[in-house]
């Protein structure tokens, strides 16, 4: 065997160790929380229970609360990074660059320094000043989705921490997508009159959709599975959220906080979450990568 | 087409514009106060003790982060040593041997999609697949975890970095002779190097603020990290939890943010570092 035989071979076995990798981390969950998909069958997804005491657990809070915040944080962020790829496309670019450059330095920010400030200075900020004036200066209490509690603490509040965690990802690729738009089809719009903003409607966001689309995604990835910036400001309470001012967790949360402590059947339902969090995630970057790969499609057809 | 007037578009226009730069302002200005909360509330408790003490329990004097800072150093590099060679070989393959072949193209989407699983995930398989059958916590079952992480980032990285050395340099450097190996180690990897370090140091810098992974798998402590292989680990993320989270006292809030100060400044600046890496490769 010649040596580059054994080179190839060599790295060959390291590429596929990436999907076998992702095949153990799908088997070693399935695994472990077998226990508990054979106690409680699949109405652990809807079951609300959790009573360490009786040994009951259901997975539905944890997963309304992980939707909840998610939901939240992509209303908040998807028209935001929309709107900011539109201005950092627009101007020129020696003013364009060094605002790149600080979207990206807040997305490399670690999450739990995020989850400290959502802590210390947001939370006391929401539960003094938003809070009270949505619900009382401008009497939203008694519509059904705010409700007159809270807090501070809870799905809002995590909600938006989050979307400032997505916006410079989900900016940063929109951006390309306004910059991948053909200079033709701008330029033609622009010819028939249309103003700027006409121009990002109705011809980038045409032509870039599934780029756009991609875009959006890998943020929902990011939120859905996000862990300490959520974990400090949910709440931690292992109920469904009453409104969205309400505490909740998420599934994320659940496991950090209660995995170390954890043993027996508990520590199985929490393999169980984790397996439940896996395939979401797996099919949203798996619905990523169609759009993505439909966009470059796009673009190499022409 | 409906006819709209354009005075309503005017003001669409304008007010499309006034509202990007408001949204733009709000995002930077959370970074900003972001940074400058961390600042404001972290400078204060910055001395030279605080950077060269090890963390002691609530109440004893002259309490630091420094042993935090080492584990994180010990956990990130092993993490970055395991995973190195092993992700750029597959980087190397993806690249060179297996460019448009089915078998390339799984691996490629197996890689894109592993990017985006959740980290608290890698920590349940670590915690399954090592804490278990070890019996104990320790920081190399961190390094696993944030190995784990690295190792789709680095891959494609290289495969991209590597694509962007044109073919003519293969061919040049077979048609002298060379080997494969030869080819591909010393003539391919070191013209695509500055973009491979690129690479790396950006996956350094994303896992070593990872916090949720090392939750089940360093966990904490308050000493050296003489027990890297056996024992729980200290590192400034779990630190950092710890003290906001699972601490009543005002001072070790304090001693939190200091210690958020202290990881801030070391991410922010290696990011610096890696973007003058890439104006390097780009001029």
């Amino acid at each position: 065997m010649t040596i580059d035989t054994l080179f190839r071979r060599l790295c060959f076995t390291c590429a596929i160790l990436l999907p076998v990798l992702l095949l153990c981390i799908f088997a070693s969950l399935a695994f472990h929380s077998t226990q508990a998909w054979k106690t409680f069958g699949f109405s652990f997804l809807f079951s609300t229970d959790w009573d360490p005491m009786t040994d009951k657990y259901g997975a539905f809070p944890s997963i309304v609360g992980t939707l909840a915040t998610t939901g939240i944080a992509m209303i908040f962020a998807v028209p935001l990074s929309f709107m900011t790829a539109f201005y950092l496309s627009d101007i020129p670019r020696h003013s364009s660059a060094p605002l790149s450059a600080g979207l990206d330095l807040l997305a490399a920010i670690p999450s739990v320094i995020y989850g400290m400030w959502g802590l210390f200075v947001l939370v006391p900020f929401m539960q003094t000043k938003i809070q009270p004036f949505i619900v009382h200066t401008l009497h939203l209490k008694n519509c059904p989705l705010i409700g007159g509690e809270y807090n501070g603490f809870g799905c809002f509040t995590a909600g938006i921490v989050l979307a400032l965690m997505v916006i410079p990802f989900i900016s940063a690729m929109m951006r390309d997508v306004f910059m991948m738009t053909p200079p033709l089809l701008k330029e033609s719009a622009m010819g028939i009159g249309c103003t700027r903003w006409e121009t990002a409607r109705d011809i980038v966001m045409r032509y870039g959709l599934r780029g756009l689309v991609g875009a959006v995604f890998i943020g929902l990835g990011r939120a859905l599975g996000e862990t300490m910036a959520v974990l400090f400001i949910i709440g931690n309470t292992m109920t469904i959220p009453k409104g969205i001012f309400g505490s909740g967790t998420t599934i994320a949360a659940t496991l950090a906080n209660h995995f170390a402590e954890a043993d027996g059947l508990l520590k199985s339902v929490l393999f169980a979450l984790g397996i439940i969090l896996l395939i979401l995630s797996f099919t949203v970057q798996i619905l990523t990568q169609y759009f993505l790969n439909r966009a470059k499609a796009k673009r190499g057809e022409r | 087409m409906k006819r709209r007037s354009p005075v309503f578009r005017k003001i669409e226009e304008r007010a499309a514009r006034v509202v990007s730069i408001l949204i733009l302002t709000v995002s930077l200005g959370a970074m900003l106060g972001i940074i400058g909360t961390t600042l404001i509330r972290g400078l204060p408790v910055l001395s030279w003790s605080f950077i060269t003490q090890p963390s002691k329990p609530y109440g004893i004097e002259s309490s630091g982060i420094a042993n935090a800072f080492q584990g994180t150093l010990y956990i990130t590099a092993m993490a970055t040593l395991i995973t190195l060679p092993l992700a750029v070989l597959g980087g190397i393959w993806l690249a060179e041997f297996g460019r448009n072949s089915r078998l390339g193209n799984a691996i490629r989407f197996c890689a894109n999609v592993m990017m985006g699983i959740p980290s608290i995930i890698t920590g349940l398989f670590i915690y399954a697949v090592w804490v278990v059958p070890t019996g104990h916590f320790s920081g190399f079952a961190g390094s696993l975890a944030l190995g784990i992480i690295m190792f789709p980032i680095v891959l494609r990285t290289t495969e991209d970095m590597l694509l962007l050395v044109p073919d003519s340099l293969r061919e040049a450097s077979l048609a002298l002779g060379m080997n494969r190996v030869r080819a591909t180690l010393q003539v391919v990897c070191r013209s695509a190097k500055s973009g491979l370090i690129t690479g790396i140091l950006m996956a350094f810098a994303r896992v070593s603020g990872e916090t949720a992974p090392l939750l089940f798998t360093a966990l904490w402590s308050n000493s050296w990290c003489g027990h890297y292989f056996s024992g729980p680990t200290a590192n400034l993320p779990v630190l950092i939890t710890e003290y906001t989270t699972n601490s009543p006292y005002e001072a070790q809030h304090a001693a939190g943010w200091g210690a958020a100060l202290v990881m801030m400044i070391v991410i922010l600046a290696l990011n610096l570092l890696v973007r003058y890496f890439f104006t390097e490769r780009k001029a």
